[in-house]
């Protein structure tokens, strides 16, 4: 008997999901047709067409806007908060009892691994909804005030295409804001499974619209005159000129972008747990979120233990179909992102930094790429100062704390940082030296609606999760 | 099973690579306390992550006779009688007697004076016999009783011996004398494979069970163990990871493999599977063999071999299909 112990394939089945071959626009309470050019959504896994959906153009984003703005002012403002409350909890239920729909539904668009939206994704998107359920009939308790600021223009990004979805539309809504969503480009099925959802609610028709389509679409709905709000999470680049968009108007903005988050190993570290902080902050998801630890710190005299440990931990990430219940990591999920993923290590190679990478058979077709690590790699390298937002880890050394924080602080985002070590007060005094919004100790990449997220500098601003994620959607106790 | 010739002559070996660690008590104190330490959220989670595994088909039909193949089929109760310990031995080497094709368990589990009637069933059929000696499951009797206890087993026939550390030295800091312990029961086995039991449910935290587990291996152990299954809690995942990590680690610096064997409270096939996947992907495929790795249990291997007939058959059988022993 061998003792070679091969997972048999365990495929959550796709029967649960019913992917239509064509969507229309979430408008008023009602799907309809787009005006501008239909695009197609693939699944980046098999690159298997999944549905055609529409793309709304100007007039569509002006509709849907005019929808939200007579929901706002005749129902959803003037409802109490607790009524608002019994909307929300209706719909985490329902997503609760669709989990496993949305779970599959997402890993098919967004090429993320079936564990992965199974045991985080959707279940922290109910999680959202539940806790600002539990804020409606509260906000006098806020610290805000308690008035809605009017109608939520909101732009989310690929990597968690409903997780985004619930960051922006729970708040607004339990506010008493109505909302008009744009998910990506990439990965819009769940956002419009989600407008099943608010239909199956029975959600008064306009509080929540959803238009898909690409960068226009965005652009007509953050430039759109009768938009009180901006909420925008996904690139610096977009977020700088959506800035400029807005800038010398009343809308009011919270910005969510890039990052290029240390994790910073002390000798003193629990090792072994460490290193699943490691995988955990940059293999998770495929490396596609903005708090990634994508630059590891490490402290020299252990740089070599780390650095082994964590390439026989990388060797047996199982990398695969993301329907397979055993798989690690997923497909990436755009032709575009993999271009980029793969430019950008280019230039750590020509660089001169030393790429490893897991030895294993990527799928033919797809978007695929291995999980990787760069070591020799400087503060000078392009890979440790660009968002690559793919599954390449970044590692430099350092010898003292005060060069760890000088490292990690020196770069233009600021959106997390992890600090790994067994003693308590090196947490503490880090985390108040780390210029980020976000300072996981011994752990990384935990979300929870309870807390605030959010980051300095390039990184964006404002807030999302917890009582501090009511601000930007209300108008201050002043008001 | 004889003792594996890589462990004997290995075990020289190692003793020399720590000869400056157990040289005394502050050295080795220092030793252990350098080990790093382990974040229990961190530690837990990892367990659980890796108890979603999804182990299904042909990977189920090979975890589970391999589980079999593991289990310490075992008996250790006051009542206990020779006529319970001959069934237990029959049902050790032929689990299914209505499929010879299931395989026979590593061994069977008794208390000394058990050993003699045990080994007289079980003859050359290749299936092990393990005793608990060192005054199990407290541990607590003078060192003379211990090694008399031992070396009792030993000469009626035991080829697997499952001592338990002295917990109360452990906790005090008496690091050495716990070495020493496990060094003299060792010599006391002769040729008999030598488990050392932490009482983990004793020992409490994660830190506590990585240096026993260092203390247990540097000591000469063949096999570190979590529990008597007289104490709650008793094997658990985490628990046992830590033990996986620490024989993983001891075999990157000394290139000396040592087993571990988690009991107590695994009851089902399922939590059987959990366990070989983390043996897998953290210890790795060198240790699924039952010469590396056993489970210690009674009613588990019922339900392994329920599990198993469902496998070959599609049917689940009743309870009243299988022995009870």
């Amino acid at each position: 008997m061998s003792n070679i112990f091969e997972y048999a394939p365990a495929p959550e089945s796709r029967a649960v999901v019913d992917i239509k071959p064509s969507y229309g626009l979430f408008i008023n309470g009602e799907f309809v047709d787009g005006h501008g050019k239909a695009f197609k959504t693939v699944n980046p896994a098999t690159e298997e067409v999944l549905a055609e959906v529409a793309e709304a153009d100007d007039a569509d984003v002006d509709e849907a806007v005019k929808a939200a703005r007579r929901a706002y002012t005749r129902v959803w403002s003037r409802m109490s908060g607790a009524e608002r409350a019994k909307y929300l909890y209706r719909i985490a239920r329902i997503i609760q009892e669709r989990g496993r729909e949305l779970a599959v539904l997402e890993s098919i668009d967004n090429g993320k691994p079936i564990k992965e939206s199974r045991d985080v994704d959707i279940p922290v998107v109910a999680a959202h909804f539940f806790y600002y359920a539990g804020w409606a009939d509260k906000l006098e308790h806020s610290g805000y005030g308690s008035t809605p600021l009017g109608v939520a223009g909101q732009v989310i990004p690929w990597n968690f295409p409903l997780l985004m979805l619930a960051w922006k539309i729970a708040p607004a809504l339990a506010c008493g804001n109505t909302v008009v969503l744009k998910p990506a480009e990439t990965t819009p099925l769940t956002a419009l499974l989600f407008a099943e959802i608010c239909q199956q609610a029975d959600l008064p028709p306009g509080v929540v619209n959803i238009v898909t389509g690409a960068g226009d679409t965005g652009r007509a709905i953050v430039s759109h005159p009768d938009v009180d709000k901006v909420a925008f999470t996904g690139s610096t680049e977009v977020g700088k000129a959506i800035a400029r968009a807005v800038a010398g108007t009343d809308k009011k903005v919270t910005l969510e972008l890039g990052g290029k988050a240390a994790n910073i190993v002390f000798d003193d570290a629990p090792l072994d747990q460490a290193i699943e902080g490691i995988v955990n902050g940059i293999f998770f998801n495929q490396g596609h979120v903005c708090c990634a630890g994508s630059r590891l710190l490490v402290q020299e005299s252990v740089a070599d233990e780390v650095l082994e440990r964590l390439k026989r931990r990388m060797s047996t990430l199982r990398m695969g179909d993301p329907l397979d219940k055993n798989t690690d990591v997923g497909a990436i999920n755009s032709g575009e992102q993999l271009k980029r993923i793969r430019e950008l290590s280019e230039v750590g190679d020509a660089e001169g930094a030393e790429r490893w990478e897991v030895a294993c058979d990527l799928p033919t077709k797809g978007f695929w790429f291995p999980p990787t690590l760069f070591t020799g790699v400087s503060q000078a390298h392009r890979i440790a100062r660009e968002e690559i937002f793919g599954p390449v880890l970044s590692v430099l050394t350092f010898r003292t704390p005060s060069e760890a924080i000088e490292k990690a602080n020196n770069t233009p985002f600021g959106l997390s940082a992890g600090v790994w070590t067994d003693k308590g007060s090196r947490i503490l005094s880090m985390a108040n030296r780390l210029r980020a919004g976000v300072v996981w100790a011994n752990t990384f990449n935990k979300f929870d609606p309870t807390s605030p997220f959010g980051g300095y500098k390039e990184s964006g601003y404002g807030r999302e999760g917890g009582r501090h994620g009511l601000e930007a959607y209300l108008k201050g106790e002043d008001s | 099973m004889t003792p594996t010739s890589s462990s004997t002559a290995s075990t020289a070996s190692s003793a020399g690579v720590f000869d400056d660690v157990v040289r005394s008590e502050s050295s080795l104190r220092r030793f252990l306390h350098g080990l790093p330490g382990v974040d229990q959220v961190g530690c837990e989670a990892r367990a659980a992550g890796l108890a979603t595994r999804s182990i299904k088909t042909t990977s189920k039909a090979f975890a589970i006779d391999l589980a079999i193949r593991m289990v310490d089929l075992t008996t250790l109760e006051g009542q206990d009688t020779h006529g319970k310990v001959r069934a237990l031995a029959s049902k050790a080497m032929r689990p299914d007697p209505a499929d010879p094709s299931c395989p026979a368990t590593a061994a069977v589990c008794v208390y000394p004076d058990m050993v003699a009637t045990a080994k007289q069933t079980l003859g050359d059929s290749g299936v092990n016999v393990a005793a608990v000696a060192t005054a199990f499951p407290s541990g607590r009797a003078a060192m003379d009783i211990k090694l008399a206890d031992t070396r009792d087993a030993v000469e009626a026939g035991a080829d697997e011996i499952d001592m338990v550390i002295d917990r109360g030295a452990f906790l005090s800091g008496r690091y050495l004398d716990v070495y020493e312990e496990i060094a003299q029961v060792k010599e006391a086995c002769g040729d008999a494979h030598l488990k050392v039991i932490f009482e983990t449910g004793e020992l409490q935290t994660y830190d506590n069970v990585r240096r026993a587990s260092w203390l247990a291996m540097m000591a000469g152990g063949h096999f570190i163990k979590t529990s008597t299954g007289k104490v709650q809690p008793a094997a658990t995942l985490p628990v046992t990871l830590i033990m996986l990590e620490a024989v993983r680690d001891f075999r990157e610096q000394t290139g000396q493999m040592v087993g571990v064997k988690p009991a107590g409270g695994i009851k089902t096939t399922k939590d059987a599977i959990k366990y070989l996947v983390m043996v897998n992907e953290i210890a790795g495929p060198d240790w699924l063999d039952p010469d590396w790795f056993r489970f210690g249990a009674s009613t588990l291997l019922n339900d392994l071999l329920m599990q198993r007939t469902k496998m070959t058959t599609g049917r689940y059988s009743g309870p009243d299909y299988f022995t009870l022993d």
